[in-house]
């Protein structure tokens, strides 16, 4: 059921004067890799939480084999579903957001240990690979360092039966040596798993390093 | 060379407490030496949670109350009490700071650049916005936008003394840039500036002086041009280290740069300055060298250690491939080859 990821004319703003995004669409291949670049303010993030199903968009759909992953029971008025593929409700969405600010995307008052099982219980290797103490595990989001935190961000994201992990900017706000420690883990990851990836950066030369193709977004 | 700022045996500490009657300190910063001179930018770089963004905040005084620093921080030779901090910050001294919260969400963020109509258009163009993001609040920004009308903020006085906290993040290159220069600027035309941030390769390109931090000290202060080769020079070209699948994406098309020591500030923008490192004294500058994407991209394993949970000795030694005995005593930063390092194998 491995399949490409695919956003289709997708049209999206936060208010109904100013469009962010304008009839965008992009398609990502299974284990393809694709660094996502453009100008400050283009809707890099704005397209990464759509593509996750963590927006609504006005007009166009966002598929993953071909099938929609996100959209609204006409009948029911449920709302906007994120997730509503098969099997959704009993398990993970197989598209993952990891956000810039590790320090915004988990619960400041819980410890990290059930921060990472949130979803599902990563196994030893998930966490040796990413190179997360057991002893962290005990700790408050503000006792660890960015770096630190980003790591569980990664962890939690790799449930079984994602296939795309989305990355806005994860390291970003990291030193270089932590920076090249988690790219090359996940990299590792979704290679063996073949789990595709959408990375937003403003370096080139990162880019180069991570993707297998760039794909420009223009303002 | 005047010092505008000098910071002498900083140390930091947050008093915790384990359960309610127990209190511990917390030491974050443990001896951190550094200054900034007239027409001088210092870049401070290392690892994250290292204690860069406290001492940013140490010396502009709005640390959180729990914390206690030792050590001094002087401001052109007087030292900084809470009166004189009051009178120059945000005159003499600026702030631009690192998280995208610092904007006050209920006032339009023009009024927060400056009320001067005239100044405000100039920064605002400067910085490649639009004349109406002027009349928008924090939260409609982008976080690229927030970090520009932060960086106009800071810059809309005339400063004595930058401290720019992570001023790049969520900035495109070209943007990044462009502020670098505007800070550059501003230290050739007699401003100190004091640059906290993960990105190397801009701290290389433009900051004169490279100060490296790991887990709350000072491990080495090098020039800006150790970072490029030994002798000071500047590459013909680019070294992509094992360049293994990298595309050669920018800024390959530079001739052979200046020669030679002397023109290691000039930002001039032609070309990236890189070449083998080797003029870097510490082992965790070279690991931080070898780290960046375009050098190889090498993940040195291993974390920093807890800052409630250091080693005796050098902090870095859990890392270290140099390794020895003597590293159980921590090293005292000594000069060497014209920078100052904290190691005991430093050659």
């Amino acid at each position: 059921m491995m399949g490409a990821l695919e956003a289709k004319n997708i049209s999206f703003g936060y208010d109904r004067k100013r469009k962010v995004l304008d009839d965008v669409s992009i398609s990502v291949g299974a284990g393809e890799r694709v660094a996502l670049v453009g100008p400050s303010g283009c809707g890099k993030s704005t397209l990464c939480k759509v593509l996750a199903g963590h927006l609504e968009p006005w007009s166009g759909e966002v598929t993953l084999d071909g099938e929609a992953l996100f959209g609204r029971d006409a009948g029911q008025g449920t709302g906007f579903e994120p997730w509503r593929g098969p099997g959704h409700g009993h398990r993970p969405c197989p598209v993952q957001l990891i956000y810039q600010h590790p320090e915004k995307a988990v619960n400041p008052r819980r410890k990290l240990g059930k921060t990472l099982t949130e979803a599902y219980v990563p196994g030893e290797d998930v966490l040796r690979a990413l190179g997360i103490e057991p002893a962290w595990s005990n700790r408050y989001p503000a006792e660890l360092s960015g770096g630190e935190l980003q790591r569980f961000c990664i962890a939690r994201a790799l449930a079984p039966g994602v296939e795309f992990i989305v990355a806005d900017e994860i390291s970003t706000m990291l030193d270089v040596v932590t920076q090249a420690q988690i790219w090359q883990a996940l990299i590792r990851i979704c290679e063996v798993r073949h789990i595709g990836l959408v990375a937003v950066t403003h370096s080139p030369e990162l880019a180069a390093r991570i993707s297998t193709r760039v794909v420009e977004l223009l303002a | 060379m005047n010092n505008i700022l000098e910071v002498k045996d900083f140390s930091l500490a947050f008093a915790m407490y384990d359960g309610v009657f127990h209190r511990r300190m917390l030491n974050v910063i443990t001896n951190l030496n550094i200054t900034v001179g007239e027409g001088e930018m210092v870049a401070v770089a290392g690892s994250s949670g290292s204690g860069k963004s406290l001492l940013a905040h140490g010396i502009m005084g709005i640390l959180p109350q729990n914390a206690v620093t030792g050590g001094s921080v002087l401001w052109r030779g007087q030292p900084m009490t809470p009166k004189l901090l009051k009178k120059i910050r945000g005159r003499a001294l600026a702030f631009v700071p690192q998280s995208v919260t610092y904007l006050d969400p209920l006032i339009r963020v023009g009024r927060q650049i400056t009320r001067d109509k005239g100044k405000l258009g100039e920064l605002i163009s400067r910085y490649h916005l639009k004349p109406e993001v002027a009349r928008l609040y924090p939260h409609e920004l982008s976080g690229g936008m927030t970090r520009r009308i932060m960086i106009c903020a800071a810059l809309a006085g005339s400063p004595e003394l930058v401290v720019a906290d992570e001023p790049t993040p969520g900035l495109s290159r070209h943007l990044a840039e462009h502020a670098m220069k505007h800070f550059r600027e501003m230290a050739d035309a007699g401003a100190g500036v004091l640059l906290v941030t993960h990105d190397i390769e801009l701290a290389i390109r433009f900051a004169d002086r490279i100060a490296v931090f790991y887990g709350g000290t000072t491990v080495e202060t090098a020039d800006a041009a150790d970072f490029v080769n030994g002798d000071g020079r500047y590459p013909n070209g680019r070294d992509g280290g094992d360049g293994a699948g990298v595309g050669q994406v920018t800024g390959d098309s530079q001739d052979a740069g200046g020669d030679g020591a002397g023109a290691g500030s000039e930002p001039d923008g032609t070309g990236r300055r890189q070449g083998d490192g080797v003029g870097l004294r510490h082992p965790y500058s070279k690991a931080l060298w070898a780290a960046m994407p375009q050098n190889g991209f090498v993940p040195t394993p291993g974390v920093q250690p807890y800052a409630g949970d250091l080693p005796a000795g050098c902090l870095y030694a859990p890392r270290c491939p140099m390794r020895t005995q003597a590293c159980d005593v921590a090293p005292e930063p000594r000069p060497l080859r014209g920078g100052v390092v904290s190691c005991h194998h430093a050659v």
